[in-house]
């Protein structure tokens, strides 16, 4: 009898689509699984949904034009994308920053990766059944967006940043609220563990799926959170250090399980050291002048420039090749949610959809940033 | 490893200095810069990946390049455990079928790198287990991001 059984149902591969109106995608993503039964054999990624030609479009455009056209790329850490331009440009022309202005950007930075991981929060909860998260994350990020729309003007594509400096001074309020959303996510913070990390159903869940070792981190170009979760040392601002990261301390956040859940922790404690940098700086913000002096027409001289930050997802870089004149030769932007992506295949096979799900919550992709 | 110090250790790997044409720059660039011919690519990227002096197990960026003449890649790489970091270089002047190795065995994030530099710059990688336009669709025509590529209906020029 179980022989009849086994032989009618025979084992064979299928294709089907995720995508590109997947709800788990957070995106125009479309994944083109290979699957039997429920177990996955193969993850494409089909890509250019959202492909804007960025690169192309930075030819023709000058420096500062170039600076408001980041903001969409990964439009969750708006304000560090705007950072790497500008530090590229200025590195290039040998400007002094005013020290007033490295603090700011280095308090709004850390701002933005908060508001981008309470949103990753809130949405990772949503992927994986739990709803609640996705409204306990947006009331706090709520917060942080009210702060950006009283001193930048704008609550999510910032474009607070201009090469030499800041587009206006920060508002009087900035420091007073800035204290009391410190006050408040610091309450909330343990919430977020009690509601979720602790959860047993959802540890069931995270734990020992999408494991990642720290040789094929290294070789996927894996970096920011993902990476760190393999045990691999690749925090920006402590190896290539810039703005005012060099003032602060804080611990770069490593674990070595490599899995969905090891992912999940780093971020989690990255926002407690995010608070931290914060607090440090926002007593001692240095008077002066919010930016530096810059021609109107901005010629950077002939040579490459390359600079790399940490956004909210890895390492963002920008290279320049510029010829002397106002528009720069070649522009490259080296995305992290790019090279996070290019794991995915490597990491989900043989899991199951919903471990792919899982997983995919914890890259953390935006798709804008994968098709620029 | 200094720059002078990884330049001396790259030239000592070459028997014959004449067959293998190597060119280190760091002017205009915050790097050490190495041009080097096509044959010879897959062997110096190897060689700088196994090596445990250089130990160049990071592929950061990877940027197809229009040169005008040449087209080519430029491969920007950093060692985990020394923490310095190389630029290599390559060109090739054959514009009608450019090729050059793939990469993508010695850093696996290259495989979606080179197809992105292979859709927008049409640049072929020998030995890609998978290439194919990434982003733009198979019936497109011609490689945008070249410099004398042209979309009347598209791009605005100023």
């Amino acid at each position: 009898m179980d022989t009849t059984i086994t032989n009618n149902f025979k084992s064979e591969e299928y294709q089907i689509n995720m995508g590109p109106q997947h709800p788990a995608t957070h995106g125009v993503l479309r994944l083109l699984l290979t699957i039997d039964g429920e177990i996955i054999k193969r993850v494409e990624p089909d890509l250019g949904y959202i492909h804007r030609s960025i690169e192309k479009m930075c030819e023709r455009d000058s420096y500062q034009q170039i600076v408001h056209l980041t903001d969409r790329m990964d439009y969750l850490s708006s304000h560090i994308n705007n950072e790497a331009v500008c530090l590229t440009v200025e590195n290039a022309l040998q400007l002094e920053i005013p020290e007033r202005v490295k603090v700011i950007r280095t308090i709004i930075a850390e701002l933005t990766r908060i508001a981008s991981h309470t949103l990753w929060w809130g949405v990772m909860g949503m992927d994986v059944g739990a709803l609640t998260t996705y409204f306990y994350g947006f009331r706090d990020r709520e917060m942080i967006n009210d702060i950006f729309e009283e001193t930048c003007g704008a609550r999510l594509t910032m474009n607070y940043n201009i090469p030499g400096g800041l587009m206006f001074d920060i508002h009087p309020n900035f420091v007073k609220r800035t204290k009391e959303f410190i006050a408040h996510f610091k309450t909330k913070l343990p919430e977020y563990d009690l509601l979720l990390s602790n959860n047993i159903i959802f540890r069931k869940r995270m734990e020992g799926i999408g494991i990642l070792t720290k040789e094929d981190a290294i070789s996927f170009g894996a970096s920011g959170p993902v990476g760190r979760a393999s045990g691999y040392s690749c925090d920006v601002r402590k190896h290539h250090s810039y703005s005012a990261y060099d003032k602060v301390t804080f611990n770069e956040i490593l674990k070595t399980e490599g899995d969905t859940y090891a992912r999940y922790q780093v971020r989690i404690l990255e926002m407690w050291e995010s608070l931290s940098i914060i607090e440090q700086l926002i007593d001692n913000i240095p008077e002066g002048e919010f930016f530096a002096k810059t021609n109107t027409v901005i010629k950077l001289p002939e040579g490459e420039y390359y600079q790399k930050v940490e956004t909210a997802r890895g390492e963002l870089g920008v290279y320049i090749v510029s010829t002397g004149t106002k528009n720069p030769y070649r522009m490259k932007f080296r995305s992290p949610g790019f090279s996070n992506l290019s794991l995915l295949n490597h990491i989900a096979v043989g899991g199951k959809i919903g471990d792919l799900v899982a997983t995919m919550a914890t890259l953390d992709l935006v798709i804008p940033d994968i098709d620029r | 490893m200094t720059n002078e110090a990884l330049q001396n250790l790259i030239s000592s790997w070459i028997p014959d200095p004449i067959a293998i044409e190597l060119e280190f720059t760091e002017e205009k660039s915050q790097f050490l810069n190495i041009t080097v011919q096509p044959e010879q690519l897959h062997q110096l990227m190897t060689q700088l990946k196994s090596n445990p002096d250089t130990n160049f197990d990071y592929l950061f960026c990877l940027t197809g390049m229009d040169w005008g003449k040449e087209l080519g890649v430029v491969y920007h790489l950093e060692s985990t455990t020394h923490r310095h970091q190389i630029v290599v270089k390559v060109k090739t002047e054959d514009r009608e079928n450019p090729t050059l190795d793939t990469v993508c065995k010695i850093w696996y994030t290259a495989e979606f790198h080179e197809r992105e530099v292979f859709d927008f710059f049409g640049i072929k990688f020998n030995n890609h287990p998978n290439l194919k336009r990434l982003f733009l669709t198979e019936e497109w025509d011609g490689f945008p991001l070249r410099k004398d590529y042209v979309d009347e209906i598209n791009m605005v020029i100023k």
